[in-house]
Protein backbone atom coordinates (compact mmCIF):
# COMPACT_ATOMS: atom_id res chain seq x y z
CA UNK A 1 0.00 0.00 0.00
CA UNK A 2 3.07 2.35 0.79
CA UNK A 3 4.29 1.81 -2.53
CA UNK A 4 1.00 2.55 -4.22
CA UNK A 5 0.73 5.76 -2.57
CA UNK A 6 4.46 6.69 -3.42
CA UNK A 7 3.83 5.98 -7.01
CA UNK A 8 0.95 8.48 -6.73
CA UNK A 9 2.39 10.99 -5.08
CA UNK A 10 5.55 10.57 -7.80
CA UNK A 11 3.19 10.98 -10.32
CA UNK A 12 1.56 13.68 -9.19
CA UNK A 13 4.70 15.23 -8.21
CA UNK A 14 5.96 15.08 -12.27
CA UNK A 15 2.47 16.44 -13.36
CA UNK A 16 3.26 19.80 -11.20
CA UNK A 17 6.86 20.02 -12.00
CA UNK A 18 6.34 19.79 -15.52
CA UNK A 19 3.29 22.07 -15.32
CA UNK A 20 5.39 24.77 -13.54
CA UNK A 21 7.73 24.78 -16.52
CA UNK A 22 5.57 25.00 -18.97
CA UNK A 23 3.04 27.84 -17.00
CA UNK A 24 3.54 31.68 -18.53
CA UNK A 25 1.43 32.74 -15.89
CA UNK A 26 4.00 33.22 -13.23
CA UNK A 27 1.49 33.55 -10.18
CA UNK A 28 -0.08 30.23 -11.35
CA UNK A 29 3.58 28.79 -11.31
CA UNK A 30 3.70 29.91 -7.75
CA UNK A 31 1.13 28.28 -6.65
CA UNK A 32 1.69 25.11 -8.10
CA UNK A 33 5.57 25.79 -6.51
CA UNK A 34 3.52 25.24 -3.22
CA UNK A 35 1.56 21.97 -4.16
CA UNK A 36 4.97 21.13 -5.15
CA UNK A 37 6.28 21.05 -1.68
CA UNK A 38 3.42 20.12 0.05
CA UNK A 39 3.54 16.43 -2.62
CA UNK A 40 7.61 16.58 -1.32
CA UNK A 41 6.34 17.07 2.04
CA UNK A 42 4.13 14.13 2.01
CA UNK A 43 6.58 12.02 0.20
CA UNK A 44 9.00 12.56 3.59
CA UNK A 45 7.05 11.46 6.08
CA UNK A 46 6.12 8.71 3.84
CA UNK A 47 10.07 7.81 3.88
CA UNK A 48 9.90 8.21 7.39
CA UNK A 49 11.94 11.82 7.66
CA UNK A 50 9.46 13.52 9.73
CA UNK A 51 12.01 16.89 10.62
CA UNK A 52 12.75 16.89 6.68
CA UNK A 53 9.14 16.91 5.96
CA UNK A 54 8.54 19.48 8.71
CA UNK A 55 11.18 21.92 7.24
CA UNK A 56 9.87 21.32 3.73
CA UNK A 57 6.45 22.37 4.64
CA UNK A 58 7.12 25.10 6.66
CA UNK A 59 9.99 26.70 4.42
CA UNK A 60 8.67 24.99 1.05
CA UNK A 61 5.63 25.60 1.18
CA UNK A 62 4.82 28.23 3.71
CA UNK A 63 8.07 31.21 3.84
CA UNK A 64 9.18 30.43 -0.38
CA UNK A 65 5.21 30.77 -1.45
CA UNK A 66 5.26 34.39 0.44
CA UNK A 67 8.68 35.43 -0.72
CA UNK A 68 7.97 34.35 -4.15
CA UNK A 69 4.64 36.45 -4.31
CA UNK A 70 6.89 39.08 -2.75
CA UNK A 71 9.25 38.82 -5.69
CA UNK A 72 6.39 39.26 -7.97
CA UNK A 73 4.87 42.38 -6.60
CA UNK A 74 8.00 43.58 -7.60
CA UNK A 75 8.67 42.37 -11.01
CA UNK A 76 5.14 41.61 -12.30
CA UNK A 77 3.56 38.78 -13.07
CA UNK A 78 3.81 37.74 -16.62
CA UNK A 79 6.88 35.91 -17.58
CA UNK A 80 8.91 37.37 -21.06
CA UNK A 81 9.03 35.66 -24.00
CA UNK A 82 12.79 33.69 -24.08
CA UNK A 83 15.59 35.70 -26.04
CA UNK A 84 16.89 32.04 -26.75
CA UNK A 85 15.80 29.08 -28.03
CA UNK A 86 15.76 26.15 -25.27
CA UNK A 87 18.26 23.96 -26.17
CA UNK A 88 20.94 24.51 -24.29
CA UNK A 89 19.31 24.90 -20.93
CA UNK A 90 17.67 20.99 -21.54
CA UNK A 91 21.14 19.99 -22.28
CA UNK A 92 22.28 21.43 -19.23
CA UNK A 93 19.53 19.82 -17.18
CA UNK A 94 19.45 16.53 -18.49
CA UNK A 95 23.01 16.21 -17.88
CA UNK A 96 22.87 17.58 -14.50
CA UNK A 97 19.95 14.88 -13.31
CA UNK A 98 21.96 12.04 -15.35
CA UNK A 99 24.84 12.87 -12.99
CA UNK A 100 22.98 13.19 -9.75
CA UNK A 101 21.12 9.96 -11.07
CA UNK A 102 24.38 8.32 -11.12
CA UNK A 103 25.68 9.30 -7.84
CA UNK A 104 22.57 7.57 -6.10
CA UNK A 105 23.45 4.26 -7.77
CA UNK A 106 26.20 3.34 -4.71
CA UNK A 107 24.35 4.80 -2.11
CA UNK A 108 23.57 2.12 0.13
CA UNK A 109 19.75 0.48 0.20
CA UNK A 110 16.94 2.91 2.05
CA UNK A 111 16.44 1.81 5.36
CA UNK A 112 19.16 -0.97 5.79
CA UNK A 113 20.11 -1.28 9.46
CA UNK A 114 23.74 -2.11 8.60
CA UNK A 115 23.77 1.10 6.60
CA UNK A 116 27.09 3.53 7.90
CA UNK A 117 24.90 6.34 9.26
CA UNK A 118 23.75 3.59 11.98
CA UNK A 119 27.25 2.13 12.81
CA UNK A 120 29.40 5.30 12.77
CA UNK A 121 28.66 7.50 15.93
CA UNK A 122 24.82 7.64 15.89
CA UNK A 123 25.26 4.52 19.02
CA UNK A 124 27.79 6.81 20.73
CA UNK A 125 25.33 10.00 20.51
CA UNK A 126 22.07 7.56 21.41
CA UNK A 127 24.22 6.12 24.32
CA UNK A 128 25.92 8.78 25.81
CA UNK A 129 24.66 12.48 25.01
CA UNK A 130 22.76 12.60 28.46
CA UNK A 131 25.94 11.68 30.29
CA UNK A 132 27.95 14.11 28.09
CA UNK A 133 25.64 16.91 27.64
CA UNK A 134 23.28 16.58 29.69
CA UNK A 135 20.37 17.47 27.54
CA UNK A 136 17.55 15.06 27.48
CA UNK A 137 16.66 15.37 23.43
CA UNK A 138 19.70 13.74 21.55
CA UNK A 139 18.56 15.59 18.67
CA UNK A 140 19.26 19.29 20.49
CA UNK A 141 22.41 18.11 22.16
CA UNK A 142 23.86 16.57 18.40
CA UNK A 143 23.11 20.04 16.59
CA UNK A 144 24.09 22.23 19.70
CA UNK A 145 26.72 20.80 21.09
CA UNK A 146 28.60 17.93 19.20
CA UNK A 147 28.29 19.92 15.91
CA UNK A 148 28.28 22.94 17.81
CA UNK A 149 30.66 24.87 15.09
CA UNK A 150 28.91 23.17 12.53
CA UNK A 151 25.77 25.55 13.75
CA UNK A 152 27.40 28.15 14.00
CA UNK A 153 28.52 28.23 10.44
CA UNK A 154 25.11 27.56 8.88
CA UNK A 155 23.45 30.48 11.58
CA UNK A 156 26.26 32.85 9.87
CA UNK A 157 25.92 31.68 6.25
CA UNK A 158 21.83 32.49 6.72
CA UNK A 159 23.15 35.89 8.44
CA UNK A 160 25.05 37.01 5.33
CA UNK A 161 22.13 35.63 3.03
CA UNK A 162 20.12 37.66 5.21
CA UNK A 163 21.80 40.53 5.21
CA UNK A 164 22.31 40.80 1.14
CA UNK A 165 18.72 40.27 0.61
CA UNK A 166 17.90 43.33 2.26
CA UNK A 167 20.57 44.87 1.19
CA UNK A 168 19.06 44.58 -2.65
CA UNK A 169 15.46 45.44 -1.50
CA UNK A 170 16.46 48.63 0.15
CA UNK A 171 18.05 49.67 -2.85
CA UNK A 172 16.48 52.86 -4.41
CA UNK A 173 12.76 53.50 -3.71
CA UNK A 174 10.02 51.54 -4.15
CA UNK A 175 7.03 52.41 -6.27
CA UNK A 176 3.88 53.52 -4.22
CA UNK A 177 0.27 53.19 -5.04
CA UNK A 178 -2.50 55.51 -3.98
CA UNK A 179 -5.98 55.68 -3.93
CA UNK A 180 -6.95 58.37 -5.63
CA UNK A 181 -10.31 59.73 -7.08
CA UNK A 182 -11.64 55.95 -6.45
CA UNK A 183 -8.83 54.02 -7.91
CA UNK A 184 -5.70 52.13 -7.88
CA UNK A 185 -3.12 54.58 -9.19
CA UNK A 186 0.80 53.54 -9.37
CA UNK A 187 3.00 56.32 -8.78
CA UNK A 188 6.81 55.60 -9.59
CA UNK A 189 9.44 56.74 -7.37
CA UNK A 190 10.31 59.93 -9.03
CA UNK A 191 6.74 61.10 -9.52
CA UNK A 192 6.35 60.36 -5.64
CA UNK A 193 7.16 64.07 -4.51
CA UNK A 194 4.36 65.45 -7.25
CA UNK A 195 1.57 63.28 -6.57
CA UNK A 196 1.45 64.30 -3.09
CA UNK A 197 1.43 67.52 -3.69
CA UNK A 198 -1.72 66.71 -6.72
CA UNK A 199 -3.51 64.79 -3.62
CA UNK A 200 -2.87 67.53 -1.25
CA UNK A 201 -4.54 69.85 -4.63
CA UNK A 202 -7.56 67.83 -4.57
CA UNK A 203 -8.07 67.61 -0.73
CA UNK A 204 -7.48 71.51 -0.77
CA UNK A 205 -10.27 71.85 -3.88
CA UNK A 206 -12.77 69.75 -2.02
CA UNK A 207 -12.16 72.03 1.52
CA UNK A 208 -13.00 75.13 -0.31
CA UNK A 209 -15.88 73.60 -1.89
CA UNK A 210 -16.76 72.42 1.41
CA UNK A 211 -16.18 76.23 2.75
CA UNK A 212 -18.47 77.35 -0.10
CA UNK A 213 -21.61 75.59 0.82
CA UNK A 214 -21.15 76.57 4.28
CA UNK A 215 -21.29 80.37 2.63
CA UNK A 216 -24.34 79.53 1.08
CA UNK A 217 -25.93 78.07 3.79
CA UNK A 218 -25.15 80.58 5.86
CA UNK A 219 -26.71 83.34 2.99
CA UNK A 220 -29.78 80.80 3.25
CA UNK A 221 -30.29 81.21 6.56
CA UNK B 1 -10.91 0.87 5.98
CA UNK B 2 -7.26 3.05 6.24
CA UNK B 3 -6.70 1.91 2.63
CA UNK B 4 -9.59 2.91 1.24
CA UNK B 5 -9.39 6.40 3.26
CA UNK B 6 -5.98 6.68 1.50
CA UNK B 7 -7.03 6.05 -2.05
CA UNK B 8 -9.92 8.44 -1.35
CA UNK B 9 -7.32 11.17 -0.23
CA UNK B 10 -5.20 11.13 -3.01
CA UNK B 11 -7.74 10.89 -5.77
CA UNK B 12 -9.49 14.38 -4.24
CA UNK B 13 -5.71 15.48 -4.27
CA UNK B 14 -5.47 14.62 -8.21
CA UNK B 15 -9.24 16.49 -8.49
CA UNK B 16 -7.60 19.82 -6.84
CA UNK B 17 -4.44 19.46 -8.26
CA UNK B 18 -6.86 19.56 -11.63
CA UNK B 19 -8.59 22.50 -10.81
CA UNK B 20 -5.37 24.39 -10.24
CA UNK B 21 -3.88 23.80 -13.47
CA UNK B 22 -7.26 24.36 -14.84
CA UNK B 23 -7.75 27.50 -13.51
CA UNK B 24 -9.11 30.04 -14.83
CA UNK B 25 -9.39 32.39 -12.37
CA UNK B 26 -6.52 33.05 -9.50
CA UNK B 27 -9.10 32.61 -6.71
CA UNK B 28 -9.52 28.94 -8.73
CA UNK B 29 -5.83 28.51 -8.47
CA UNK B 30 -5.87 29.66 -4.34
CA UNK B 31 -8.50 27.55 -3.20
CA UNK B 32 -6.99 24.78 -5.34
CA UNK B 33 -3.73 24.95 -3.16
CA UNK B 34 -5.46 25.36 0.03
CA UNK B 35 -7.47 21.96 -0.83
CA UNK B 36 -4.16 20.75 -1.78
CA UNK B 37 -2.85 21.73 1.74
CA UNK B 38 -5.75 20.46 3.37
CA UNK B 39 -5.89 17.06 1.87
CA UNK B 40 -1.63 16.86 2.23
CA UNK B 41 -2.75 17.15 6.16
CA UNK B 42 -5.58 14.31 5.94
CA UNK B 43 -2.99 12.39 4.07
CA UNK B 44 -0.57 12.50 6.45
CA UNK B 45 -2.69 11.61 8.98
CA UNK B 46 -4.01 8.66 7.39
CA UNK B 47 -0.77 7.34 6.73
CA UNK B 48 -0.01 7.50 10.29
CA UNK B 49 -2.75 5.00 11.45
CA UNK B 50 -1.88 2.81 8.11
CA UNK B 51 1.42 2.41 9.32
CA UNK B 52 0.26 2.29 12.44
CA UNK B 53 2.25 4.79 14.17
CA UNK B 54 -0.57 7.36 15.06
CA UNK B 55 2.11 9.93 16.27
CA UNK B 56 2.27 11.42 13.13
CA UNK B 57 -1.12 13.73 13.93
CA UNK B 58 0.55 16.80 15.86
CA UNK B 59 2.88 17.11 12.29
CA UNK B 60 -0.23 17.18 9.97
CA UNK B 61 -2.01 19.87 13.12
CA UNK B 62 1.41 21.82 12.03
CA UNK B 63 0.85 21.57 8.34
CA UNK B 64 -2.36 22.70 8.81
CA UNK B 65 -1.35 25.93 10.75
CA UNK B 66 1.13 26.80 7.71
CA UNK B 67 -1.57 26.05 5.09
CA UNK B 68 -3.43 28.76 6.76
CA UNK B 69 -0.74 31.48 7.36
CA UNK B 70 0.14 30.68 3.71
CA UNK B 71 -3.33 31.69 2.41
CA UNK B 72 -3.71 34.79 4.38
CA UNK B 73 0.03 36.10 2.84
CA UNK B 74 -1.72 34.60 -0.75
CA UNK B 75 -4.99 36.87 0.13
CA UNK B 76 -3.55 39.81 1.07
CA UNK B 77 -1.11 40.44 -1.44
CA UNK B 78 -4.49 39.89 -3.88
CA UNK B 79 -5.71 42.45 -1.65
CA UNK B 80 -3.32 45.03 -1.54
CA UNK B 81 -0.93 44.20 -4.58
CA UNK B 82 2.33 44.06 -2.20
CA UNK B 83 2.85 42.49 1.71
CA UNK B 84 4.18 45.55 2.91
CA UNK B 85 1.26 47.26 3.79
CA UNK B 86 -0.32 47.01 7.51
CA UNK B 87 -3.17 49.17 7.13
CA UNK B 88 -5.43 50.19 4.29
CA UNK B 89 -3.80 52.37 1.47
CA UNK B 90 -6.63 54.67 1.10
CA UNK B 91 -5.55 55.64 4.65
CA UNK B 92 -2.33 56.31 3.49
CA UNK B 93 -3.04 58.45 0.52
CA UNK B 94 -5.20 61.03 2.58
Amino acid sequence: MIEFVDIALLVLLGITAFSIIRQKNLFAAVMMVGIYSLLSAGLFVVMDAVDVAFTEAAVGAGISTVLMLGTLALVGHSEHQPQHRPILPLFVVILTGAVLVYGTLDIPPFGDASNPAHHHVAPHYLEESEHEIGVPNVVTSVLASYRGYDTMGETTVIFAALVGVLLLLSLGPRPRRVFLNGRWITVAASEKDASKEGVRDVQEDSVQVSHEEEDSGDTNG
Amino acid sequence: MFVAATVGVLASMSLAMTRALMGPTVYDRVLAVNTFGTKTVLLIAVLGFLTERPEFLDLAIVYALINFIGTIAVLKFFEYRDLGWTRHPEADAE
